[in-house]
């Protein structure tokens, strides 16, 4: 896809995800919101998956860290053929494929099921590790939140990708800068982002990751770097909508008419 | 004799070449778990995640996913409760094949004292639904209890001592998850017990020999699930239970025996056990009597199990 083709499904993303939340009456719009543009790149133009074969062993891993973004990646994986787009509309419902935080039993495409925050990098680590080990070139992608970063066990994965410098492995913070409770700001200060991670021994590359452009630059060098590389992507919670964006009030509130109505005019 | 925890070592060097796929990973502990023989024979396979167990078992579960067989080693404390999340939210929850190998367990690590010492770990791993959680006693069964989870499709617990074990079995036992043996045979009450302490409960069979109680001896190295149909069979058989293990008292082998006979052919179940508190410093058998687990407290239980069946 071309990047003005990329920018025009990430906001069909948000449609999508705006109308699976006000549906379910619940889920988490801001957050999903933000990784728009990220998870619409890296499928379209990274993963090297086969929707027929969600199994296929020597596909590429994505492991979705703030797996609350579940929306998002159910949006995707629908686009991408996975499974048929009207199980969009059983998000949270009972028997669903589509849980409230990815499964990996229940939905094809999902590669590990995520929900508890801090433990994706870790996983991605597992798997960048088993990739090395059994010599095959499948890659691993992770995307953290930045209000995730909180979690210590991060940091023991981003040790651990220094020390074995898993350059098969790329992990994007989607650093949209607000959590649940507030601002990173007010929650819990970040301070210096970026050389935290390379203090940590890590390269670390940063990007808009609300341009395509960018982004698909960005995860290009990454990708291509012989040293592993984390991907700092600057975001807007809830991006698309103006009402929602930069608010932790909307992390997880439910889209009652109105609201589902005023957003959908802003996003189409 | 041998520790425990070398068995467990040896035996996964041994089978390096037999599962190709299998990987071992530890937590900067594996000059004491044992890890470190397979780590020197496979280098390529082994995997020091320094002094971060989360890390250690969510990257396991990575792995797993991938189609490898992780082995998973450091203190059973730490692998429970520490990286207690992952091994439930990932391991548990998507049942992957992780085996989850506790070491030091129960009061074994004496000298380090309660910091170290897990009393609560089977009562973690049974609480999460798909974990088997094995406890075996000697060496013979500890070897094949390796094996036998490296063969499994799923998640498994192994929990091990530190501690010196003998061995009570030949090596043509049979050893199946979910399956108890029977040591002695007897029909006035009957003994179930898991690791270490089944070597005091072997001696307080011969000292109820004495007084003429003829007692059921039974080992069982497969805490969950439970051999079911041999228990309850003991249990209508004998009329009177007692269990026996180096954990808490609640939560572990015991509580799950008591449930089980509740529903299935009740019978007094009197258990032996870690009275609900932590461990301490000490000299191993020191710690153990103060801990309430001894040859004495099990001839204790058995002759209070039977009086409570005639009650």
């Amino acid at each position: 896809m071309t990047s003005n083709e990329l920018q025009k499904t990430a906001q069909e993303l948000r449609l999508t995800v705006l109308e699976m939340n006000h549906k379910a009456g619940s889920g988490h719009t801001g957050g999903s919101f933000s990784c728009a543009e990220i998870l619409t790149v890296l499928y379209e133009n990274f993963m090297n998956v086969n929707p027929e074969n969600p199994k296929w062993e020597q596909r590429d891993r994505f492991v979705l860290s703030k797996g609350h973004a579940a929306p998002a990646l159910y949006a995707t994986l629908a686009r991408k053929g996975f499974f048929d787009k009207k199980e969009l509309g059983t998000l949270r419902q009972t028997g669903s494929i589509l849980q409230g935080h990815p499964c990996m039993q229940k939905c094809p495409g999902v590669d590990i099921s995520m929900g508890s925050l801090g433990l994706g990098a870790s996983v991605g680590v597992g798997m960048a590790l088993t990739a090395r080990t059994k010599k095959e070139n499948w890659k691993t992608y992770v995307v953290c939140g930045d209000g995730e970063l909180d979690e210590g066990q991060n940091w023991e994965a981003f040790a651990a990708i220094a020390k074995w410098n898993l350059s098969n492995l790329t992990v994007i913070i989607d650093k949209n800068n607000v959590q649940l409770d507030g601002t990173k700001e007010e929650i819990m200060p970040m301070h210096d982002l970026k050389g935290k991670l390379e203090s940590f021994g890590l390269k670390t590359m940063e990007c808009d990751g609300h341009n395509c452009e960018d982004l698909q630059k960005t995860i290009k060098a990454a990708t291509e770097n012989k040293n592993a590389v984390v991907i700092i992507a600057n975001t807007v919670k809830g991006k698309g909508v103006s009402f929602m964006e930069g608010q932790s009030a909307w992390h997880g509130k439910p889209i009652n008419d109105e609201d589902y109505a005023n957003a959908k005019a802003e996003l189409k | 004799m041998k520790p425990q925890r070398l068995v467990f070592g040896e035996t996964l060097a041994q089978l390096g070449n037999e599962f190709k796929n299998l990987v071992v990973c530890d937590a900067d502990v594996s000059s004491s778990t044992q890890t470190k023989l397979f780590g020197t024979k496979f280098p390529e396979r082994f995997f020091n995640f320094g002094i971060a167990e989360g890390n250690m078992v969510s990257a396991a579960a990575g792995m797993a996913a991938s189609g490898m067989i992780p082995v998973v080693s450091t203190f059973a404390l730490f692998l429970a409760l520490r990286a207690g999340d992952p091994v439930r939210s990932l391991v548990g929850y998507n049942s992957l094949n992780v085996k989850i190998a506790g070491g030091y367990a129960g009061l074994s690590d004496f000298a380090d004292g309660a910091s170290h010492q897990a009393v609560e770990d089977m009562a973690v791993m049974q609480a999460i639904p798909n974990i088997k959680v094995l406890c075996p006693s000697d060496i013979t069964t500890t070897a094949k209890a390796v094996k036998t989870m490296l063969e499994y499709q799923g998640p498994v617990y192994l929990r091990l001592s530190r501690e010196a074990i003998s061995k009570e079995y030949d090596d043509n036992i049979n050893f199946e998850i979910g399956k108890g043996i029977t040591v002695n045979d007897g029909d006035d009450v009957t003994i179930i017990a898991c690791g270490i302490p089944m070597r005091f409960a072997r001696i307080a069979v011969e000292e109820l020999k004495e007084k003429g109680i003829n007692v059921r001896l039974i080992d069982m190295p497969t805490v969950k699930p439970l051999d079911a149909e041999l228990i309850t069979k003991a249990a209508k058989e004998t009329g009177a239970i007692v269990t026996v293990e180096e954990h808490n008292i609640f939560g572990g082998l015991g509580s799950s025996v008591a449930s089980l006979i509740c529903e299935t052919n009740p019978v007094p179940v009197v258990k032996v056990g870690i009275p609900d508190k932590f461990g301490e410093s000490g000299k191993y058998e020191e710690i153990l009597k103060r801990a309430g687990i001894s040859v004495e407290d099990i001839v204790e239980a058995a002759e209070k199990s039977i009086k409570l069946k005639t009650k």
